[in-house]
C-alpha cells in the first residue's frame, strides 16, 4: 500500500514548500491567539491535554502544521518537539505540509464505496485537475483525498470541503459544488 | 426518523422525536419541551438512587459493547476524595453508523443533560464531550448548547443553582477511529497518541489522567433523561423478545436499500419487517445479498439470518452476528461481497493504532491478500491464510480492532465462500470487468 492510498499527502505535492530556514519563522501564539489557548489551559488538571486542541489553532491559522509550529506548541506545553511530532503524526487530519485552498475528502468507505463513491472522486479528481490523490492542482487550489468513514453513511457519499460537510455527492453534482466555491 | 424523512408508524420516536426540527437546538425551546426537568430532579435524588434507577430501567451501552450502564455507574464511588471524570465518547466512526451524529446535530441539550445527570450521578465535576474532528456541524452545535447551558446556569460552578459544580467540555478529535475505543480516547484527551491501554485497571479505576472515569456513548447519555422522567417501568416495558434488552435503539441504515437514514424502534422488533417496511427493501429490481447488521467490525448476516432475526443484543447473537453501535449497511447483489470485505480490511489496516504486532501486520496482510482475490490473482490457500490470520487476530491484542477486522472476514469466507472461489478459480470479479492480467 502505498502513502497516499491510506489517505496521506505526499510532500512533494506542494511547490512553495520552502527548504526549512529560508523564511524566518513567526509564532502562531501571539495576542488574541495566545489569550485563546490560555483560557484552555484550565480545563484540564494536565497542560499536555491541550496539546490537540493547540494543534487545531495552528492548522486554523496556518492552513497547516510545520516543524517550526510544533517546536513552538512544544515548548508552551512543556513537552518535546519529538513527542508533539508523534502526535500530530498518529491522526489524519493534521497537516503535515500545506494542502490546496479546498481539501476536499471524500468518503470512500465500504457503505459509500456501495453507492458509488469511487465515481465521485474520479468526478473530483479530473474537474479539479488534480489528477491523482493527495497531490495538489497546479493553481494551488485543490488538494483531493480519500478519507475513511465520514459517519454519515446514509448521506452517500459525504464530502468535506475544508470545514464544509456535504451530503449525497454525486460524480453529477461535482462541477458545480467546485464553482460555488469562492 | 424525522430526518429527513418523516417518521414511520412503527417507530417508537424517543431520542428521534425532534430530529430534523432545528428548533430543538435551542435552550429556550427545548426547555419549553420539558428539557432539563430530569437534571432537575436527579439533583434533588441522591446519587445511588439515580443508579439505581438506571440499572432498574435495563438502560445498557448503545456504542456496541451494550454492558448494563447502572452498573458501569455503580463501579465509581463517590465521596473517595479523588476527581472523578466523566467521558462522553461522541467519536462515532464505526462504519455505517451515524446515529449519534444526529442526536447531537438536533437534540445537542439531550446530550448535555443526559451527560449533566451521569456526571452527578458518578461523582464527577468535571465532564469531556469528544467528538471526532469531521463532525464539523455537531461541534458547531454541541459548543453553542454547551455556550448556552452555561449561560443559563445549567451547568458550571453552580449547576442548576443546587450549589454543585458540573462542567462540560467538547473536546474536538483529529481524526482517528481508534479512539473510539475508550482507553485510545482517554488517551487521547491527555494530548497523546490515540493507543488503547491495557485494561486492568479499568477506567472506574484509573481512566483519563489516572482518576476514576466513566465513559458513555452519545445514544446512552441521551436516554438517561427519559428514564428518570418517565420511569424504569416504563423504558423497561420497550422490550419485545429479550428481557435483558429494553428501551429503544436507533439504527443507522446504509447502502443499497430503498431508504437509508436513522429509524428508532423498540428492542425485539422484527429485522424483517425493520429492513422491508421501514427502510422500504431493496432498491427496484435488486435483492439484498448480505447485511452487516451491527456496524462494520459485527459478523455478515446472509439474508436469511437478518430475516429471521429479531433485533436486540441476544436476537443478533442468535443469528450469527451482534448488535454493536447499530449500524446496518446493506449490500445488494450488484455488490462484489470479497471487494466489500476488502474494503472493509483496508479501513482497519488503515486505522490500526500499530502497537500489537498481529493487529498491525495482519489487517495489512489480510488486506493484501483480499485485494489480490478480488482482482482475480487469489489462490485456494489464500482462504485457509485468511482465516488462520483472523484466528490469530482474534482476542490476541490489547483492544477489538483486529478482532473487528477478522470478523466480517471469517463470517464473509464461512457465508460466501462460493463467491470467493468464483474469484480464484474464474481469476476475475465475477461481478465486474477487472479480469487477471
Amino acid at each position: 500500500m502505498k502513502v497516499h492510498e491510506m489517505g496521506g499527502i505526499r510532500a512533494e505535492s506542494d511547490s512553495s514548500h520552502a527548504e526549512p530556514g529560508s523564511v524566518p519563522y513567526v509564532p502562531v501564539f501571539a495576542g488574541a491567539v495566545k489569550q485563546e489557548l490560555d483560557a484552555l489551559l484550565p480545563r484540564y488538571p494536565q497542560k499536555a491535554a491541550a496539546l490537540l486542541p493547540a494543534l487545531w489553532i495552528v492548522q486554523r491559522e496556518r492552513g497547516w502544521v510545520s516543524d517550526e509550529a510544533m517546536t513552538e506548541v512544544a515548548q508552551l506545553l512543556a513537552l518535546t518537539p519529538a513527542y508533539v511530532k508523534g502526535v500530530v503524526t498518529f491522526y489524519t487530519m493534521y497537516h503535515q505540509h500545506p494542502v490546496g485552498k479546498y481539501f476536499i475528502q471524500v468518503c470512500t468507505t465500504s457503505p459509500c464505496g456501495a453507492c458509488g463513491a469511487e465515481k465521485v472522486v474520479e468526478a473530483f479528481l479530473r474537474h479539479t485537475r488534480c489528477g491523482e490523490l493527495g497531490i495538489t492542482s497546479q493553481d494551488g487550489r485543490y488538494t483531493v483525498i480519500e478519507v475513511e468513514c465520514l459517519g454519515a453513511c446514509g448521506f452517500a457519499t459525504p464530502v468535506m470541503v475544508n470545514e464544509e460537510f456535504i451530503e449525497s455527492v454525486t460524480p453529477e453534482k461535482v462541477p458545480q459544488l467546485l464553482s460555488q466555491l469562492p | 426518523m424525522g430526518y429527513p424523512q418523516q417518521s414511520h408508524p412503527k417507530e417508537t420516536p424517543v431520542l428521534s422525536q425532534y430530529f430534523g426540527d432545528a428548533a430543538a437546538r435551542s435552550l429556550f425551546v427545548w426547555k419549553q419541551r420539558g428539557g432539563y426537568a430530569a437534571l432537575e430532579k436527579a439533583l434533588g435524588m441522591a446519587p445511588a438512587e439515580i443508579v439505581a434507577e438506571v440499572k432498574e430501567s435495563g438502560l445498557r451501552g448503545r456504542g456496541g459493547a451494550g454492558f448494563p450502564t447502572g452498573m458501569k455507574w455503580s463501579f465509581m464511588k463517590p465521596g473517595d476524595g479523588k476527581p472523578h471524570y466523566l467521558c462522553v465518547n461522541a467519536d462515532e466512526s464505526e462504519p455505517g453508523t451515524f446515529k449519534d451524529r444526529e442526536i447531537m446535530r438536533w437534540t445537542p441539550h439531550a446530550l448535555i443533560e443526559g451527560s449533566a445527570i451521569a456526571s452527578y450521578a458518578i461523582g464527577a465535576e468535571t465532564c469531556y464531550i469528544y467528538i471526532r474532528g469531521e463532525f464539523t456541524e455537531p461541534l458547531r452545535v454541541m459548543e453553542a448548547a454547551v455556550k448556552e447551558a452555561y449561560a443559563a446556569g445549567i451547568v458550571g460552578p453552580n449547576a442548576m443553582g443546587t450549589g454543585k459544580r458540573i462542567d462540560v467540555y467538547v473536546h474536538k478529535g483529529a481524526g482517528a477511529y481508534i479512539c473510539g475505543e475508550e482507553t485510545a480516547l482517554m488517551n487521547s484527551l491527555e494530548g497523546k497518541r490515540g493507543n488503547p491501554r491495557i485494561k486492568p485497571p479499568f477506567p472506574a479505576v484509573a481512566g483519563v489522567f489516572g482518576k476514576p472515569t466513566t465513559i458513555n456513548n452519545v445514544e446512552t447519555l441521551a436516554a438517561v433523561p427519559h428514564v428518570l422522567n418517565k420511569g424504569p417501568a416504563w423504558y423497561k416495558a420497550m422490550s419485545h423478545s429479550n428481557p435483558k434488552s429494553t428501551g429503544t435503539k436507533l439504527f443507522s441504515v446504509c447502502g443499497n436499500i430503498a431508504k437509508p437514514g436513522n429509524y428508532e424502534v423498540e428492542m425485539g422488533f422484527p429485522f424483517k419487517d425493520f429492513l422491508f417496511d421501514l427502510c422500504g427493501g431493496p432498491l427496484p429490481g435488486r435483492r439484498f445479498k448480505a447485511i452487516v447488521p451491527g456496524g462494520s467490525s459485527v459478523p455478515i448476516q446472509t439474508v436469511e439470518e437478518a430475516e429471521a432475526t429479531l433485533m436486540d443484543y441476544e436476537g443478533f447473537v442468535a443469528q450469527g452476528s451482534m448488535l454493536g453501535s447499530g449500524g446496518v449497511i446493506v449490500f445488494d447483489d450488484a455488490q462484489c461481497i470479497v471487494k466489500h470485505i476488502a474494503r472493509f480490511a483496508r479501513f482497519y489496516a488503515h486505522e490500526s493504532c500499530a502497537q500489537c504486532t498481529q493487529c498491525r501486520e495482519g489487517t495489512a496482510w489480510c488486506t493484501r491478500i483480499l485485494e489480490r482475490i478480488e482482482r482475480g490473482h487469489g489462490t485456494m490457500e489464500d482462504l485457509d491464510t485468511l482465516l488462520e490470520l483472523s484466528e490469530n487476530m482474534t482476542g490476541t491484542t490489547i483492544c477489538v480492532l483486529s478482532d473487528s477486522c477478522a470478523a466480517p472476514i471469517v463470517s464473509g469466507i464461512q457465508k460466501f465462500r462460493a463467491e470467493f472461489e468464483a474469484h480464484i478459480t474464474g481469476k476475475r470479479c465475477p461481478l465486474g470487468a477487472t479480469a487477471a492480467a
